[in-house]
Order: C-alpha cells, then structure tokens, then sequence
C-alpha cells in the first residue's frame, strides 16, 4: 500500500469551512474458495480511495473519490462544501465541531503469523483436505470450503487535530456440506462467517481445520435420519453459534440511536426501545449483562477509535437487565442527549458513518453447561444459525438453526432436523434463566451486517456464552 | 469513463502471452447521495468510483483480482499492469480447473442511454419544497452509472445509463408509514410534485386505527411490490442450477420430483425493457428472454458456463456469480386492478413485505413481515391498516395450489439497493391473489 500524506493533503484544502476531515481506507479482500476438491475462487479485491467530509453553517456535506492527489483533494472539499451549503437550508440538525472530537492514536490487530506466510497453494492444499474430510459418505453431495484474508488499513486527519491511524487483519476460515438422501437435503456448517476474526494466518491450523470438518461431516449425515423438530411452547438452548445473531437482531439493531431518532424508518426500520426508555427499560432477565467492548483481543470489530474520531472503550450497555446506555455515536448522542459508544462506522472510504454495532457481547454468567442442560425437563438445544427475520421494530422475530438435539429429563436424547423458533424481544430476553459460565463463552463475528442509505455492509463482533430460555415457540420443518 | 475502460483493457491485452486468456470488467459511477429524516437532509454527499476486475486463465488454472482505478490513465495503467503481475506470479501456484469459462467472442455491444438529470446543485432546491409539511424519510441517488467488459477472444460490451431515485417512506403522527418510488433517468418536475401529492393522500387512510390480527390463514391480495419481494427469493438460494446441484434450492421439488406451481404462474428473464445490460461480469450475453417457469412448470434454470462445464449442461449465460436472475419478469393474469377488493372480498391487502428469508430452503418456506400500507379488508372495502404480522408460508401455496388469480397489470419496481455501489435493474410483475397464506405471530 502506498502511503499517502494526508496531512499534507488536508494542509491543500482551502474552503472557508467549520470544520474539514480526510478519512483514507485500504481494503484488499482475498477470498479462496474449494468445492469438491475443485477451485472454484481465487481472488483478491482491492478497493482505496477517501472521504473528504465538510462543516458547513450546521451542515456535513462529503465528496468520495479514489483520486488522492492535492489537487483533487481541494475539489473534493469543494464538492462538499458545496453539497453542505446547499442542504443546510434543510438541515436535520446543525452540527458543530464538537460533533467530531480530536484525537490521536493508533490501533493494530494482534497477529501470530503474518498474512503472506502460507501461500496461495499451501492455502489450496488446506482447503481441499478440508473438502475431503467433510465428504464422510456418498452422501454428501457438496463440500465446500473456503479461506478469506482481509488486509485493512484506516487513517483519519482533521482539520481540529485528529490523527488517527488503525490496521486491521482479519481472516476466517468456513467449511459447510451439503447431504442428500432421497428426497431430504441437509446442510450443516462450522459457523460461516460468524467465524471470523481479527486474526493472522494461525487461524488456519489444519489439526484444527481437519477436526472441525471430520465433525461437520458427521453431523450433516446423522440430520438426514433425523426427526423433525418437535412444535410446542418448550424450553430453548442456544449455542453460542445462535446467540450472536439473537444479541444482533434483538439487541443491537433495536438499540442504534439513529433508527431510534429514525433515520433508518425507509430502510432497516425503527425500534419498539425509545429514547426515554435509556436508564429505565428492563430490558430483560436480571442475569443479563450486555458490553459494547471494543477492546476484546482478536475479535472482529475490536479498534480503538470510531470513523468521527471518538476513542472507543468498553461500556455496560445492558446490566442486571436494565437499559443503561446507546449504540450511539458522537453525533447521535449529540441530537438525543442519551448516553452513546464510539460506534460511528462507515463499511469503506465511499460511504459515510452512522451508528453501528460493533463488538456487542453477552457476559458471561455462573451456569456451567451441564447445570444448563441438567435443569431442563423437555427442551431443544440449538446450534448454529440458519435463517434470521425480525420485524422494523426489532420485535417479533423467528430464527432457524442448522442442528438441533432434544433434552429430556436433563439428558440429550437425539438429533432433531430443522429446528425453528420465534418470539418477541422483549418478552424473549425476560424469559432468559440460565446463562452460562465463562467455558461455554464463545466469540464470533457477523461481517455482513447490512444498514444504512446509501447501503453499507459491515463487520460486527459478538460473544456469548450458552443460555437457557424458558417458554418458547419452537417448531420443526416445512 | 468508456475511454479509460478502453485504453486500460487495451494496453492490458496486448501484453497478454499466447498461453494467456484475460477478462476484463469494469464497473463505475458518479453519483449523489442526500439522505432525508422527516423532510430535513441527515446527511449529503457524492461518491466517484471506478473499479476495474481482472481474470487470468493459463494453463488451466485462474485467479482474479479487482483494483480501484483513480481515472488518471497514467497511473491506472500502473495498477492494472502490477495487478496482471501480481496474477501471473500466483496463478500456477493453483490446482488445476477443470470448469473454467474461457472467454469467447459472439459480438460486441455498445449502448449509452441519454439522460436528463438534475444538477447537482439544482436537486435539494427541487426536492426539498415539496416535502414540506410532511415526515418522509428516504434516499436520493442519482448519477451515471457504467459496466464494461472486455476479453483476449476480442469482445467487448459497454453499457451506460443516467438515472435518478427518490425512495421514501410517508409516515403518519402514529407512525404507520406508506412507501413510495419516484424514478427515472429524466428529471420531471411536475411527475415528482404528483408523486408526493398521491403519496399525501394514501397516507390518509393510515390513520385510521390499526386492526390487530390473529395468527392464522386469510386470503390476501399481494401488490406487485410485495409479489417482488418473494420473486426476490428465487436469486438467492433458488433458480440457479448450480445450487440445485448442490442441494440448496427451493426449487430441488421441481427440478427433481417434478413438483409444480399454478398453472396461472410463469416467470422468466426478460432484458427487452432494456435497463440492464444483457452481458454478464464474464461479457457474455444471455437471450433476450429465457423462459424460467411457466404455466407451473419449471423449463429452465439458470446456467453459468463454469456451471455448463462442470455437470456437462449447456449454459444460458447466466452471471456466474450467483447465477441470479438479472431481469426478473412475471406474466400478467386476468385481474384487473379494479376488481381486486372485491374479488378478494375479506382479508389482506399487502403492499410491501419486509426481511424475507427461507426458514425451510429446500422445503419452499418463507418467512417475513408484513410492512408499510397493509390493510384489513371486509366485503371489498378496505377497513383499516394492520398491525404488522409475520407469516411463514412456503413458495407451493401462494404461487401453488392457493394462487386463484394474477393480476392484469405488471409493474417495474426499480432496484434502488446500493450495496458496494448503485444496482442497475429491477423487477416487472403483476399482483397476486391468494386463497389462504399463513400468519405466524
């Protein structure tokens, strides 16, 4: 990557502004991808280019462009400038430089073995021993592997002082197959996407890799025989696996401050929590602790600054099951006066940030697994999620896992197919009875999170340990 | 951006060594965003980009790369040839594909679409006044957008389009929204001003008290936007033959055990209208309609030739990366739009439908939201808006055995998702009426 002189760049713009920001981000994205012991992807994305974001009388305006030269960088700001005059006759809200406070600093991911240190066909090799493990029969119709590597690099200069620079390595390693058996199809999977992290290539251990496989091959063939999820109000355990996409769909959307202020109202929706409800609302069940902790080592959205230049630390979001604080940034916290997190992330160098998710976390609690399990009399525990759908008020939802084993009188029994629930969130979180201790907590990542208008997809983190909840709709296949 | 295009793919291909196959795309853009909460501007901005993909083929093996090109022709043909570079030290490093597409000359295309935009400093003064009064939310995106493609077999397709969205949703005192599309690639000042007035008036009936509904089956009628958020599902996890190959498509019933929809059912892709290229990322052109299910019965899926070359099918062309379809079109019925609360006498009348995922894939199931202008209907006559529900249905009912009429007039819903850039396209399709569908909570 060639280092550009942002400050110097900054040092060329000549508007009469309130405030000016230069916001760089490099992103090569290598994705390989092996079905059947075929290649089927080997590619690298690259994408550079910068923000040039302007205060203007209250106003933002911004101008994205790949051209990083002193000359285009003036005619950026110029575009913004103007673009922020023009709107600030209708402005929302009239911003001052407060919105974008001053910082430096820097931020660099933790990684072992360095992203060049396996090659592109040793990384091949792996995938393809990846592909054979899962094909543990006939079958298994389709075995698919795959090894992603982000490279990513931001760096924001301000005409207040900030300078910031963060790098961020990112892989991920995913193994799904596919088994058929008359006219049942079943897929089962290591997690996906959910499995990455902010982590150098030792996240491609083939031991572990292998193992892995050897397991999901396994278990998508035994969900062939498998019955039905049972239909009933029973009890539900969800793995880890499945947690992150309850903590994100039910928790995180519905607590962004700029859908709750409905910025979001045409797109990703509004949310049943309102602004009055911070420091009041319980939220649910008083064994649930909810941290915004974007100082988790590895952990997919772990920085140390937003993309406003706000420092980023751990915060309670949730705690004892009560309301306390906001997925809301600088400026969110600015327009609602409620407490907020440095979360204002944008998904690259042409979009502009709003309010995101980024590592949002269940704590863990004092349940082992065995105590969970154990206490229930008739229930299913479920793995790895499948299908997620919630309403614009981030309310009734219904989510769908890959794997699912009934319990009854505190034992496993057997494999159910197919297993579905749905709830409501509010009701659903005050039913949670059990949450388990810090050997069932798990991390995870969700780096396809999509928001926002113009769109932007992003990457969230999420942990959890195993929970336990009590009376939920549970019900089985088509 | 055609000239850059041209000059990048130019010098590129002519370094290329005889054991060398190369292809090409571009994808470009120059667009302005102005975000709108309750008729104010939240955020404004523009966006210039152009990104250029690279595909090397030698000695059966590939690899691909994409760089961000700064539109400075000396210093994109530097990272463009450093990318080339950068695919030649890896690809022999690869096994062997034994599936790979090479590129193929079957003609060149060229077609810019003129357009009539509005400055872009004549938009806010042209968008704003209207609004007044009125808590709308939504996007403004307009701009030029661009895709190209070129090859060592001497192909080469460009495609340019000018156009312009408003999409918005009208939202009443109690919070109950209608949404709405103002789109085009012509400014009309007078269109736009209609637009809003018609969309004040819709949100009159939202303010009547919403009826809340038990879960349940009720016949309801579909409007052509909500019809195109299930044809929506059939691109992903649906109608390409490489996912029914491999076990992971809602439509293994038909394709395998000869399951069929309502004979008044048929889709196909369409590109007559124009407003998407016909050449896929590969530069390969598909029919100008290829049809997918008609009268019930599946007669084609659609087959990227990787996908023809690995299970020895022929390929329809369809864009190797998710094998989608890019022009979704569905027949008319009989219905006519003056009829549709009678024939649908008590039940639903659903507008928009919202977060629609395969809760049983294989099994055809999905489930969703009701959302936006959704409606209780007694005796032909709508009573008032509904709380939001969620159904969970599979694709064998509504377009199956509980379709009982399609209407008689197709709609464009123009694509306005702009996901890593602006989307080109959209979707053509009538409402449907349906004896009974499932609400689940």
């Amino acid at each position: 990557m060639k280092q550009i002189n942002l400050k110097k760049l900054l040092s060329a713009v000549d508007i009469p502004a309130d405030w000016v920001g230069i916001r760089e981000v490099y992103e090569a994205n290598t994705t390989r991808f092996v079905r059947d012991e075929k290649p089927q992807a080997n590619t690298r994305s690259l994408s550079h280019g910068l923000m040039v974001e302007v205060l203007a009388q209250g106003q933002f305006g911004y101008s994205a462009s790949s051209r990083m030269d002193e000359m285009s960088i003036a005619e950026a700001a110029r575009n913004a400038y103007h673009q922020a005059l023009a709107a600030s006759k209708y402005a929302f809200y009239s911003f001052s430089e407060n919105a974008r406070p001053a910082h430096t600093g820097s931020y660099v991911s933790p990684v072992a073995l360095n992203i060049d240190s396996i090659s592109a066909g040793e990384i091949n090799d792996l995938l393809i021993k990846i592909n054979r493990e899962l094909k543990v029969s006939d079958k298994v119709i389709s075995a698919n592997a795959y090894a992603i590597i982000l490279d990513v690099s931001h760096r924001f200069v301000s005409s207040n002082g900030s300078d910031i620079s963060q790098k961020f390595v990112i892989t991920s390693l995913e193994m799904q197959a596919t088994a058929q058996e008359g006219s049942e199809t079943q897929t089962r999977s290591n997690g996906g996407r959910g499995n990455a992290r902010q982590l150098g290539l030792e996240a491609f251990n083939e031991e572990d890799a292998l193992t892995a496989a050897q397991k999901v091959g396994a278990q998508v063939v035994e969900l062939l025989s498998a019955e039905n999820c049972p239909t009933g109000t029973y009890d539900l355990i969800l793995a880890p696996d499945q947690m992150i996409l309850q903590i994100h769909e039910s928790i995180g959307h519905a607590l962004e401050i700029d859908r709750i202020l409905g910025d979001e109202r045409n797109y990703a929706g509004w949310s049943f929590v309102q602004l009055e409800d911070f420091g009041k609302l319980q939220y649910g069940s008083e064994i649930m602790n909810v941290t915004f902790d974007p100082t988790v080592i590895s952990q997919l959205a772990s920085y140390s600054f937003d993309d406003g230049g706000l420092k980023a630390e751990r915060e309670y979001i949730i705690k004892n099951g009560k309301l306390l604080r906001g997925l809301g940034a600088r400026e969110s916290q600015i327009r609602s006066g409620v407490p907020g997190v440095a979360n204002f992330r944008a998904s690259s160098w042409n979009r502009p940030p709003i309010d995101r998710m980024a590592n949002l976390n269940l704590e863990p609690g004092t349940s082992s697994l065995y105590e969970i399990i154990s206490s229930v009399e008739y229930g299913i525990f479920m793995e790895t999620n499948r299908s997620w759908s919630i309403d614009d008020y981030r309310n009734k939802f219904q989510f769908g896992c890959e794997y699912g084993r009934l319990i009854e009188n505190g034992k496993f029994t057997k494999t159910v197919k197919n297993p579905n629930y749905r709830g409501v969130s509010n009701s659903f979180w005050a039913n949670l009875s059990k949450v388990g201790n810090k050997d069932t907590f798990e991390i995870y990542g969700t780096p396809n999170c999509g928001k926002g208008e113009p769109n932007q997809i992003i990457r969230v983190g999420h942990a959890s340990p195993v929970c336990l909840f009590k009376n939920v709709e549970i019900f089985g296949g088509a | 951006m055609e000239p850059l295009f041209n000059q990048i793919s130019d010098a590129l291909l002519i370094t290329l060594n005889k054991d060398e196959h190369l292809k090409l795309s571009f994808s470009g853009e120059n667009s302005q965003f102005i975000r709108i909460n309750n008729h104010k501007v939240r955020q404004t901005g523009l966006v210039q980009e152009r990104n250029l993909s690279l595909n090397l083929i030698r000695n059966s093996r590939t690899c691909s790369g994409a760089i961000t090109l700064t539109g400075y022709l000396e210093i994109d043909l530097l990272y463009a040839q450093s990318e080339l570079e950068r695919l030649r030290s890896e690809v022999d490093q690869l096994p062997e594909d034994p599936f790979i597409a090479l590129p193929i000359n079957l003609g060149s295309s060229h077609s810019v679409t003129p357009s009539d935009l509005l400055d872009k400093e004549k938009v806010i003064p042209a968008l704003m006044p209207a609004l007044q009064g009125l808590d709308v939310t939504g996007i403004w995106a307009s701009g030029i957008i661009a895709r190209g493609t070129a090859n060592s077999a001497g192909q080469k397709h460009w495609f340019e389009t000018g156009s312009y969205s408003l999409d918005c949703s009208f939202v009443t005192p109690e919070h109950k929204m209608v949404k709405g599309t103002f789109a085009g690639s012509s400014w009309d000042q007078v269109g736009y001003e209609k637009f809003i007035e018609d969309s004040r008036k819709k949100l009159e009936i939202m303010n009547r008290k919403p009826v809340k509904l038990k879960p349940g089956n009720y016949r309801a009628w579909f409007a052509p936007s909500s019809v195109g958020d299930f044809l929506g599902m059939f691109s992903w996890y649906g109608l390409s033959e490489g996912t029914i190959r491999q076990g992971k498509s809602a439509f293994l019933k038909m394709h395998n055990d000869g399951a069929k929809l309502s004979e008044k059912f048929s889709i196909s892709e369409d590109f007559t209208s124009g407003i998407v290229p016909r050449f896929n990322t590969e530069g390969e052109v598909a029919s100008e309609k290829l049809e997918l299910i008609k009268n019930g019965h599946l007669i084609n899926t659609l087959v990227s030739t990787r996908t023809a070359n690995e299970y020895g099918i022929e390929s329809n062309f369809a864009d190797p990366n998710g094998e989608y379809i890019r022009m979704p079109v569905m027949s008319e019925g009989d219905l006519d739009e003056e009829n549709v609360l009678k024939e649908l006498g008590t039940g639903l009348y659903l507008s928009n439908l919202w977060y629609l995922n395969w809760s049983d894939n294989t099994g055809g199931r999905i489930t969703g939201m009701t959302r936006y202008a959704c409606f209780w209907v007694e005796n032909g006559e709508i009573v008032a808006p509904i709380e939001s529900m969620r159904f969970d249905d599979t694709l064998y009912n509504f377009f199956g055995d509980e379709l009982e009429a399609v209407g008689s007039k197709a709609e464009l819903l123009p694509t306005v998702d702009t996901y890593f850039e602006r989307q080109l396209g959209g979707t053509i399709c009538p409402g449907i009426l349906v004896k009974s569908f499932s609400l689940t909570l």
